[in-house]
Parts: C-alpha cells; sequence; structure tokens
C-alpha cells in the first residue's frame, strides 16, 4: 500500500498481479454474431476493423497481382487499356480508403489506445460502433460502384474527367465520402478519450508513443477530412447537376479540385504513415529493452508533421499550373516535413544504440520499416526538388516512392504491430521461424518489386500505362516476379496466424517484457481491460523499473470483489 | 476498501470515472465536431472567396437577385433562437423543465419559420429558372458566369438548410426526453451539446447572410 498524489487528492493505491485465471476474457464475455455486431467493446470493434481491413488489402492485393501480371510483357496480354484502368483506379481506391487509413488507427488503435491509458473504453463506445457501420456502409457503397460500371478516373478523381467519363463515379466518390465520417469521428473519439480518460497519475509525458502518434493523426483526420467531404460533394454535384464550380467551359476550374483534394489527400499520408511511427516506437524500445531516446523529440515530431504536412499539398500540382511562388514555396515546406521525419529515424537508431537488442520477428519489421521508409522518404524529397519534380512527374518514379513509404513503411510496420500485439489480442503465439521466414521473404519481395520501378520511373516510364515500349520490359519483369515473391510472403503469413489463432501456444500477458500498460493485463484482455482500476506513476519505457511497479491500481477498485458484494460469494485471489 | 466504491449516479456510463469526466468529454467531443463542421463549410467559403475575386462584377450583380429583407428577417429568426435554445439549457440546469420544454420548442418554432422563409426565397427563383447547374434558365443576368454563382449560393445555402433540418429533429428529440424526465440539474449533457450545435447553425447563417446577400 502507498498513497499518491493527483490533482491535490491523495489516491490510495495498491499492487495487483495480472494473474491470467482471473481474468474474464473479453472474447468468450458474450459470444454470438449479435453479440459482436451490438457490441460497444473497442477491443471487439477494433477486430472488426481488422478483419475488415485485411480482407480488403487481400483484395486490393489481387487487384496489384492482376496489374503486374498484364506488365509482364510490353503489348497487351490479357486486358485492353480500359480495363486496366478501371483495375489500377480499385487497386488505389481500395488500399486508400478501405484498408491503409482505418488500418493501424482504426483496427489496432481502436484495440490498443484504451488499454495504454488505463481507460475501460474510449469517451464514446457506441459512436466508435457507428463509425464501424458507417465504413461498411462506404463499402457497400464502393462494391455497387464496382458492381455498375468500375470507375476508371484513377483514385484521385481528377476533374474534368471524372465529371465526364461514363463509369459509376457518383456512387464510389459517395463511398468514399461515407467514409470520410467513420474517420473524422474515430479520430474526435480518440482525442476526446486521450484528454479526458487517462488513469490517475498517467501524464502526457507517460503515454506510449503509439498514443502521441494516434493523436497526432487523430489531429490531422478531423482538421482534412471534411475539406475531402465538401470536395466529394462538390464533385458528386457537377456531375450530377452541373454546377460548373470545376469546369472550366462554365468559368469554373479544374485545378481548384486539385487544390481541394491534395488539401485532404496530403495530409493524408500522414494518417497513413503517422500511426506506423507510432508502432516503430514501441517495438524499437521494447526490443532494445532501453529507455527511448529522445522520448518529447518523438512525441512533439509527430504533431510538427501533423501541422507541417498540412501546408505541402501544392507539391502535387507542380506541373498543372500553380504560381511559380506557389511552387517555390510548396517545395521549400516539403523539404521542411523531411525534419521531423528525420527527428524520429535517428531517435530510433538512438534507442538501439547500446541497447540489449532482441531480433525477434516484429523488431526485424521494425528494421526494414527503417530501411524501406528512408528510401521512401528521401526520394519524397527528391520528388520535392521542382526541376527532378518536372523530369519525373506521373513516371514510375513516384509510384516506386510512395509504395516504399506506404508499404515499405506502413504495411511493414502494421505487420510488425500485428505480431508484436498478436500474443495480447488472441492469447496465442505464433510461429517465430516461420514469421522471421516470412518477413524475409517480404522484404526481399518488396524489394524486388519496387526498385526496378525507381530505375524505369527515372528513365520515362510513365504510371498508368497498360502498354511500354520494350526497353523497360526487364524492370517490368523483375517487378512483376517481386510481385510474386510478396504474395507467397503474405500467404505464409496468413498460414501460421490462422494456425496460431487455433493451435497456438498460450501466450502469457507480458510475453516481450515490456512496460506500457497494454501488457499489464492479461491475454487476451479482460471484458474490461482491466480488473481494477490502473494507477501509473513510471513512464512506459523504463525497463529499469520491477515490473511490480506497473500494476498498480487504486486500492479496493478490484470489479470482480465488488460483484461479490451482497452475494456472499468468496473470490478467490 | 469498500468506501472507496461510492454510489454512481445512473446516468454516468461504465467507462467514466465520475458525471464530471462524462460532461467534459461530451463537450469536447462536441466542440471538436463542430471544428470539423468549420472545416466543412470551409471548403466552400473558400470556393466563394476564389469565385468572387475572379468575377467581382458577377457577384454585385447577382447579389441584387437575393432579397435582403427576407435574409435580414431569417437572420433575426436564427439570432432569436439562438437565444431561446440558450435559455432552455439555463432553465434545465435550475431544474425549470416546464420552462426548458417551452424554450426548446419556440427553438424548433423558430428554425421552422426560417426553413418556411428560405422555402419562399428558393420558389421565387426556381420560378424566375434561377436554378442550381445544368438547370439554371434566367436570363437576367448579363454575365456568362451567372449560374455559377447560384450553384455556390444553392450550394452552400442547401447545406445550411439540411444542418436547420437535423437540428429541428435533435431539438424535437431533446424537448421529449426533457419531458420524460431524463434531464435535471444533475445531467443536462445532452441539451448543452445540442444547444452548442445549435449556436454553431447560427454563426454559419450570420456568415453567409453579408456574404451573399450584402453585397454591393
Amino acid at each position: 500500500m502507498a498513497t499518491t498524489a493527483t490533482n491535490g487528492n491523495a489516491l490510495k493505491i495498491q499492487q495487483f498481479s495480472s494473474s491470467e485465471e482471473f481474468s474474464h476474457n473479453f472474447l468468450k464475455a458474450k459470444p454470438g454474431i449479435w453479440n459482436w455486431m451490438t457490441t460497444v467493446d473497442h477491443k471487439k470493434i477494433g477486430l472488426m476493423y481488422l478483419a475488415s481491413v485485411v480482407f480488403f488489402f487481400f483484395v486490393g492485393g489481387m487487384l496489384a497481382i492482376t496489374l503486374r501480371l498484364e506488365l509482364l510483357s510490353p503489348a497487351q496480354n490479357f486486358m485492353d487499356a480500359d480495363t486496366y484502368n478501371r483495375i489500377f483506379t480499385l487497386h488505389g481506391a481500395v488500399m486508400v480508403f478501405l484498408f491503409i487509413i482505418p488500418s493501424i488507427p482504426a483496427a489496432l488503435g481502436n484495440f490498443l489506445l484504451p488499454m495504454m491509458i488505463g481507460a475501460k473504453d474510449v469517451a464514446f463506445p457506441r459512436l466508435n460502433l457507428a463509425s464501424f457501420y458507417i465504413y461498411s456502409i462506404g463499402a457497400l457503397f464502393t462494391l455497387i460502384s464496382t458492381g455498375l460500371n468500375p470507375i476508371d478516373t484513377g483514385w484521385t478523381f481528377y476533374t474534368p474527367y471524372s465529371t465526364s467519363t461514363g463509369t459509376a463515379v457518383i456512387w464510389m466518390t459517395l463511398g468514399v465520402f461515407v467514409m470520410g465520417f467513420s474517420s473524422i469521428l474515430t479520430g474526435l473519439n480518440f482525442i476526446v478519450t486521450l484528454h479526458k480518460l487517462r488513469a490517475p497519475g498517467l501524464s502526457w509525458g507517460k503515454l506510449p508513443l503509439f498514443c502521441w502518434s494516434i493523436y497526432a493523426t487523430s489531429i490531422i483526420q478531423v482538421l482534412a477530412t471534411p475539406v475531402l467531404a465538401i470536395t466529394l460533394l462538390l464533385l458528386i454535384m457537377e456531375r450530377a447537376l452541373g454546377i460548373g464550380i470545376f469546369d472550366p467551359a462554365m468559368g469554373g476550374d479544374p485545378v481548384l479540385y486539385q487544390h481541394f483534394f491534395w488539401f485532404y489527400s496530403h495530409p493524408a499520408v500522414y494518417i497513413m504513415i503517422v500511426p506506423a511511427f507510432g508502432i516503430i516506437s514501441e517495438l524499437i524500445a521494447t526490443f532494445s529493452k532501453k529507455t527511448i531516446f529522445g522520448y518529447w523529440p518523438i512525441a512533439l515530431s509527430s504533431l510538427a508533421i501533423a501541422f507541417i504536412g498540412s501546408l505541402v499539398w501544392g507539391h502535387h500540382m507542380f506541373v498543372a499550373g500553380q504560381s511559380e511562388l506557389a511552387v517555390v514555396v510548396f517545395s521549400f515546406l516539403t523539404f521542411f516535413v523531411g525534419i521531423p521525419t528525420g527527428i524520429k529515424i535517428l531517435n530510433w537508431v538512438a534507442t538501439m544504440y547500446r541497447g540489449s537488442i532482441l531480433l525477434a520477428s516484429p523488431m526485424l519489421y521494425a528494421l526494414y520499416f527503417l530501411f524501406l521508409f528512408t528510401i521512401g522518404g528521401v526520394t519524397g524529397i527528391m520528388l520535392g526538388a521542382i526541376g527532378v519534380n518536372v523530369h519525373l512527374h506521373d513516371t514510375y518514379y513516384v509510384v516506386a516512392h510512395f509504395h516504399y513509404v506506404m508499404m515499405g513503411g506502413t504495411v511493414f510496420a502494421f505487420l510488425g504491430g500485428l505480431h508484436f500485439w498478436w500474443p495480447k489480442i488472441t492469447g496465442k503465439m505464433y510461429n517465430e521461424f516461420w514469421a522471421k521466414v516470412a518477413g524475409v521473404i517480404l522484404f526481399f519481395g518488396f524489394n524486388l518489386t519496387f526498385l526496378p520501378q525507381f530505375i524505369m520511373g527515372s528513365q520515362g516510364m510513365p504510371r498508368r500505362y497498360y502498354s511500354y515500349i520494350e526497353q523497360f520490359q526487364s524492370m517490368h519483369v523483375y517487378s512483376t516476379y517481386g510481385s510474386w515473391v510478396l504474395l507467397l510472403g503474405f500467404l505464409i503469413i496468413g498460414a501460421y496466424l490462422l494456425h496460431s489463432m487455433f493451435r497456438g501456444e498460450k501466450a502469457t500477458s507480458n510475453p516481450w517484457n515490456a512496460r506500457s500498460l497494454d501488457w499489464m493485463t492479461s491475454s487476451p484482455p479482460d471484458e474490461h481491460n482491466f480488473p481494477y482500476s490502473p494507477v501509473v506513476i513510471h513512464g512506459p519505457y523504463d525497463y529499469h523499473k520491477p515490473e511490480s511497479e506497473f500494476l498498480l491500481g487504486i486500492a479496493g477498485s478490484d470489479h470482480h470483489e465488488e460483484i461479490t458484494v451482497g452475494t456472499e460469494t468468496k473470490v478467490k485471489q | 476498501m469498500a468506501e472507496q466504491a461510492q454510489v454512481r449516479a445512473p446516468h454516468v456510463q461504465h467507462h467514466f470515472a465520475s458525471s464530471d469526466q462524462q460532461f467534459d468529454s461530451a463537450k469536447m467531443g462536441m466542440w471538436v465536431f463542430l471544428f470539423t463542421e468549420i472545416a466543412f463549410f470551409g471548403g466552400l467559403f473558400v470556393a466563394y472567396i476564389i469565385f468572387r475575386a475572379w468575377n467581382p462584377e458577377l457577384f454585385t450583380l447577382a447579389a441584387t437577385q437575393l432579397s435582403t429583407p427576407l435574409g435580414a428577417t431569417n437572420t433575426l429568426v436564427l439570432i432569436a433562437s439562438s437565444l431561446t435554445v440558450a435559455l432552455a439549457i439555463r432553465a434545465i440546469q435550475t431544474d425549470k423543465k416546464r420552462q426548458s420544454i417551452i424554450l426548446l420548442l419556440s427553438t424548433v418554432g423558430l428554425a421552422m419559420v426560417f426553413m418556411i422563409i428560405k422555402a419562399f426565397e428558393y420558389a421565387e427563383k426556381f420560378a424566375k429558372g434561377i436554378a442550381p447547374g445544368a438547370y439554371y434558365t434566367y436570363e437576367g443576368i448579363a454575365h456568362e458566369s451567372a449560374s455559377v454563382f447560384f450553384s455556390i449560393y444553392y450550394m452552400m445555402t442547401g447545406l445550411h438548410a439540411l444542418h436547420v433540418v437535423i437540428g429541428i429533429g435533435i431539438l424535437l428529440w431533446i424537448a421529449w426526453k426533457v419531458h420524460r424526465n431524463h434531464f435535471s440539474s444533475e445531467y443536462y449533457t445532452p441539451v448543452e451539446i445540442s444547444g452548442l450545435y445549435w449556436h454553431l447553425v447560427d454563426v454559419i447563417w450570420i456568415f453567409l447572410f453579408p456574404l451573399l446577400y450584402l453585397i454591393e
């Protein structure tokens, strides 16, 4: 027993144990489809998101495999230009709006954020469930669009083509419009949760860095997504009523559409990558067994990225007829956003320096991330340079760049996080040997797929073409072979994760010997996350303090004890 | 240890430690939501600014088609409704339920007056052929992009009107819940945050009115 002061009130605290038998496992509590569909438990909602994003990743991935297959030889193979346009549009739209934006924040963030701050749930649990259904409705609309007449505009829906093409643009944009609200409401929920529901003693300086990155992401979601909503609404009205705001024939301006679109969609790439930074911070600190180097620089650089990243959208329009002054300003700001990103990388490397590094599979993913994301980031700076951009605009160089960031960065971090928290989520361990094998295959396959794209892009291979001149064939062949290696890697992951779900070894509550609150409860967690009300006195990376000091709670807050009051049944501890 | 387990008021949801924490969370959530609303309308305001900068003469010409007396009346109606909703919150905070219901219903009444006046304005324009986008047939404004001004007008006022209609629904629901004794001086969070939403609807109109009607 000890006392600690929070908000001027003395609070009695007590040490608990994360004993497994004692917990009311959330997966077993309230089973049945209907209970899952109507649940307000953030963990179950997170898992429903996880299942959805994995499904859409598979769909988007198979579309990519199809595209690569067509590109195996220069001439037309098995699909015409029109089909190719539709498939790359769907690949982009599915991957961006249905997979990557909700991937880390809505799936892993939902599951982990309340646990990391010692809360029982997010601030608005019903709104959280509503977000999931809004996302589902949006997905349904995109499915309707695909069933009616799959769109061929590219995922950016640029006017004037998107207002004149005969494909089902309205359904698709309506779907994205609806999914935007899901993203806004999730962001809103997380912001309020982090502000209002932190456990006693958990000051902002003791938040796990994953929480900081989700906080920065949520701010971007709330700030930028409404602008996408109004943009798409204007686009829909343009198509339905011909309102003329983006139509040069009526005095409108298509570049205005591009400004509006990228005002959301550039910050949106930070919605995709900043949560990945959070995962990497957790992985590197945990597997280096060392207090993270530069806690505040890492935490605040997320916010700096959110802020500066909102001011760089014009670098997508260097060749669209922007004023020269605007081009110079946007180019400068694009270089500038590299600084907070560099700060993170340096701090992660400094954390590993002289740490006791355990090369378990999640840590390997973090290392792959550092390698791949750095390439993606540096090539991004190159694209931000005005003269180079004019040369490389709309080539495979750009395609390779954003795949290095989005897939090499976010997807590898997502996989690292998935492996890291898999024991916590399912209560089962996965096969470490196969995890390492799959990771190496993915890393190899990824580079085989996308490195050649840098080369052919710099030589002038334009993006979004279904055929090409013979000069580029060898590069395209490497890239297509790489896509098969990637597919193999993902199939292995799918296989051993499924195996682990049913036959996996039982996981302990803290298999990686971490220190943040999400590891201080049983695996899988209690229905209300903790069987008591947690209190925090140490930082999330204080590996030099004994684990028992991270298992503190308000004295007498044991929920199971409370339940038994009145019925006179005794609970053994 | 039992003295720690305080009696929880029935309105406090399971994941909140106290009524205050729940109230603060709800209020912050609503403020963040209002911010997203401003960003949402912000896109339209930017479109307005750009088109006005390109076609200043069009905006002065087209604004003559809008009825300033009707717009001004609607502005007063909405400001009055903001007052009644603020008083309704005050009434429930002091447990005057009957008074709160009357004030909430007056707000709804004023909102309906707003919508009726708006409907007259729209009808008068449609009759003249001033319809949005491709359906624009009016020839009284000598400017090739005249329809774009009215597209912006219809988008802004139409989305605002949609917010008014949603507000009417919310306030009726809140009035019903006050009637059913869901709220008191102990717990009035939904009344207060609905009021916040209503004020935003009012404030957006206060920007729309001079921008669209009072151009000279």
